[in-house]
């Protein structure tokens, strides 16, 4: 027994962060697409969800139970093994990307040396799960939507990649930890530093996981589902599982690399150190307005769900409030870096997700050969272009002795010109295309 | 110990599969038990300390060229093909020339293990931190030979772009 | 610790393999993913002689064959699609249009 708790002793920490993971994600997902509609409703003047719990807060539940208790089919002509292990591997790559990834300084599975890389490189590794999921499917859809997929994927990869070079350049190291640390010491996130890059990966992101505006692969209106057409029950559940955990995990890159990490916004000045009191009196502003609410429910179970949401909410208040009100020294204010970090990482990682949802809704779909176009010969250029415009200003900044703000200006603005001109080319290009198509 | 488990399960697995990417009727099927295989080696070279090359092989090799592969099977496959007789008219012969080069190489690691100086391997601390060592490595002694891998790629691209266009 | 030798025969034994899934094999796919399990197996051998002598040059060695193995995976495909257009067919024995 004793040698057990020896050896587990060093992957006791990484082991309950994991479980935590897994058991939670699932749950966070379900949040995610309640929100989803909530948001979509509100933009197309609707209520969205409101029957199942107050405001809806209980349908990611009911909806689970109800895809767990759906009959399972498996089409006749599909090839049964690679059907049954597709939405595995999607699931699984999806979760084992968020390995590498720091929640907060405390809550790390593995700093890895490779630690970016790694997300990304067994992130893509996603892409297989879609596309044998199409092909095992044996219907025409889903395999159409498989190869726009497997396209799309690879297209947006290479722009992404290269985005990150981007930030990696500033940073100087690959592990997720150190590049949150050089961020701290630099005093400003790289996303004040290049712009561009992040503007890139924004939409790179989007692109690779498959939402709209980039939704081509499960187009509802041209492919049925896409490759999920076949899928039913459980299994679709997965699939929609790891597209969710998926966004997660591009939200967790584009905070950790362009957004600061767990760093709270002007992390280094005193003067806005009141800061640390906004998560506390966020929590406690949901609460209100959650008893504010109370009284309007219909139903008592419904005031009674609303009030324990809102008695959960206080609780965090207190436990994010804690580590600030208790002296010095002591135990409870050592966690305030965790919790807080925490805390400030899933706020933004939060933002950026609903950003992603203000486009989906906002944004037509693209059409294929648009998509391809936009990747290939607008953001694949500009990526590079942004890559060697960060290069010029670390050598400015370094050798030449510039100051960051002039040396990072200039790249910026150069790198904007060139966007600009692409921009312009693509828009002539496709005139020309236009008006011979019109001829013929 | 940790470590032996970890690598003969890994030479295990990726044995198996390269096993089955050769005997599998299904092309589909070779490619998944080939992106195994892939990964396996990948563990390998985690547990021989290279991490750098690692995320490499999981990157390039599983998330890039087999998507390549995966793609052109469902571009190209014919349900035809399943029926077909799959190995070719000499197989036997080939089959046999291929276990005599196996042979041949068993028996010179075999007996060249005695002359090798296989003993201990240097510290692992050696290796570390993997991706800051290959990246110094690889852009100052092999500088020239990474911009001729970037020319071979460039030309690479460009015969298959060629060669994938319907009218020249 | 695992003796340096063990990795040899891994490599040879997937070398092995590879060999005998390109001259036996006749979907050119096939044999072409054969040529990738070759290559991978000249990796671990590589890569295990890097960590015997301590020094990352096996690696560095390891990522030229990589980019070997994409360059030629891409040049291969494309020749597999361009050769499947104009035959319709996938096996290597009838690409024969040299042999008279």
């Amino acid at each position: 027994m004793h040698t057990l708790i020896e050896f587990a002793k060093p992957i006791l920490v990484p082991l309950i962060c994991a479980v935590v993971i897994v058991a939670v994600l699932p749950l966070v997902a379900g949040y995610i697409v309640l929100l989803e509609r909530k948001l979509m409703a509100d933009m197309q003047a609707r209520l969205g969800p409101m029957r199942v719990g107050p405001h809806g807060l209980l349908q990611p539940i009911a909806d689970a139970v109800k895809l767990l208790l759906k009959e399972d089919i498996i089409p006749e002509e599909a090839d049964k093994a690679i059907f049954w292990v597709a939405p595995l591997i999607s699931v699984t790559v999806a979760m084992l990307a968020m390995a590498a990834l720091a929640i907060g300084p405390w809550f790390q599975i593995a700093d890895l040396n490779i630690g970016l890389l790694f997300v990304m490189g067994i992130g893509a590794l996603g892409i297989f799960g879609i596309v044998l999921g199409g092909w095992s499917s044996n219907s025409h859809y889903s395999l159409l939507g498989a190869l726009r997929s497997a396209a799309q994927l690879v297209s947006y990869e290479t722009a992404a990649g290269m985005a990150i070079v981007g930030g990696l350049l500033l940073a100087g190291t690959l592990s997720t930890r150190e590049i949150i640390q050089t961020q701290d010491d630099y005093g400003v996130w790289f996303i004040f530093a290049a712009p561009v890059g992040f503007f890139i990966y924004a939409v790179a992101s989007i692109a690779e996981t498959n939402r709209a505006p980039f939704d081509l692969p499960e187009a509802e209106s041209e492919l049925v589902a896409g490759y999920m057409t076949e899928y039913s029950g459980f299994r679709w559940a997965l699939y929609f599982l790891a597209e969710y955990t998926n966004m997660v995990v591009v939200a967790s890159i584009a905070t950790t690399l362009f957004l600061g990490g767990w760093l709270r916004p002007f992390a280094g000045t005193k003067a806005f150190d009141f800061l640390d009191y906004l998560p506390s009196l966020l929590m406690l502003v949901f609460a209100g307005y959650c008893f504010y609410r109370v009284p309007k429910q219909p139903v008592k179970i419904q005031q009674a769900v609303l009030a324990a949401v809102g008695l959960l909410l206080i609780l965090l208040a207190g436990i994010l409030a804690a580590p600030l009100l208790v002296p010095a020294g002591s135990l409870v204010a050592d966690a305030k870096a965790g919790l807080h970090g925490a805390f400030w990482f899933l706020l933004k990682v939060g933002l950026y997700l609903y950003v992603f949802m203000w486009l989906r809704f906002t944004f037509p779909r693209y059409r294929f050969d648009q998509l391809m176009h936009l990747g290939w010969q607008f953001l694949v250029p500009l990526s590079i272009v942004n890559v060697m415009g960060i290069g010029l200003a670390l050598v400015l900044h370094r050798q030449w002795g510039w100051g960051h703000l002039p040396a990072f200006g200039l790249t910026t603005v150069l790198t904007l010109a060139v966007a600009g001109w692409l921009a312009w080319a693509g828009e002539k290009k496709e005139k020309q295309r236009a008006i011979v198509g019109e001829e013929a | 110990m940790l470590d032996q488990i970890v690598f003969y399960f890994f030479a295990v697995l990726a044995v198996i599969s390269a096993v089955m990417v050769v005997t599998r009727r299904n092309v589909v099927q070779s490619a998944i038990f080939l992106i195994t295989a892939l990964l396996a080696t990948a563990g390998i070279f985690l547990q021989l300390h290279a991490e750098f090359l690692f995320i490499v092989q999981v990157i390039l090799y599983a998330g890039g060229i087999m998507v390549l592969f995966v793609f052109v099977i469902m571009l190209v496959s014919l349900d035809v093909s399943l029926n077909q007789v799959q190995f070719n008219r000499q197989w036997w012969l080939g089959l046999l020339l291929a276990l005599v080069l196996g042979a041949q190489l068993t028996i010179a690691v075999a007996v060249g293990r005695a002359g090798l100086p296989l003993g201990e391997p240097a510290p692992a601390k050696m290796l570390e931190p993997s991706t800051q060592l290959v990246g110094r490595v690889l852009f100052s002694e092999y500088v020239l030979p990474f911009e001729i891998a970037s020319i071979l790629l460039l030309v690479a691209m460009i015969g298959a772009v060629v060669m994938a266009k319907k009218k020249i | 610790m695992i003796p340096t030798s063990h990795y040899l025969f891994l490599s040879l034994g997937l070398f092995t393999i590879g060999v005998i899934g390109v001259v036996t094999r006749r979907n050119v796919i096939v044999i072409l993913m054969s040529i990738e399990l070759m290559l991978n197996a000249v990796n671990i051998n590589l890569v295990a002689f890097s960590r015997l002598v301590g020094s990352v040059e096996g690696h560095v060695f390891a990522i030229f064959i990589i980019t070997d193995a994409a360059a030629e995976a891409a040049v291969g495909l494309g020749i597999i699609i361009a050769f499947f257009r104009n035959r319709e067919t996938l096996l290597g024995d009838e690409m024969d249009l040299l042999k008279w």
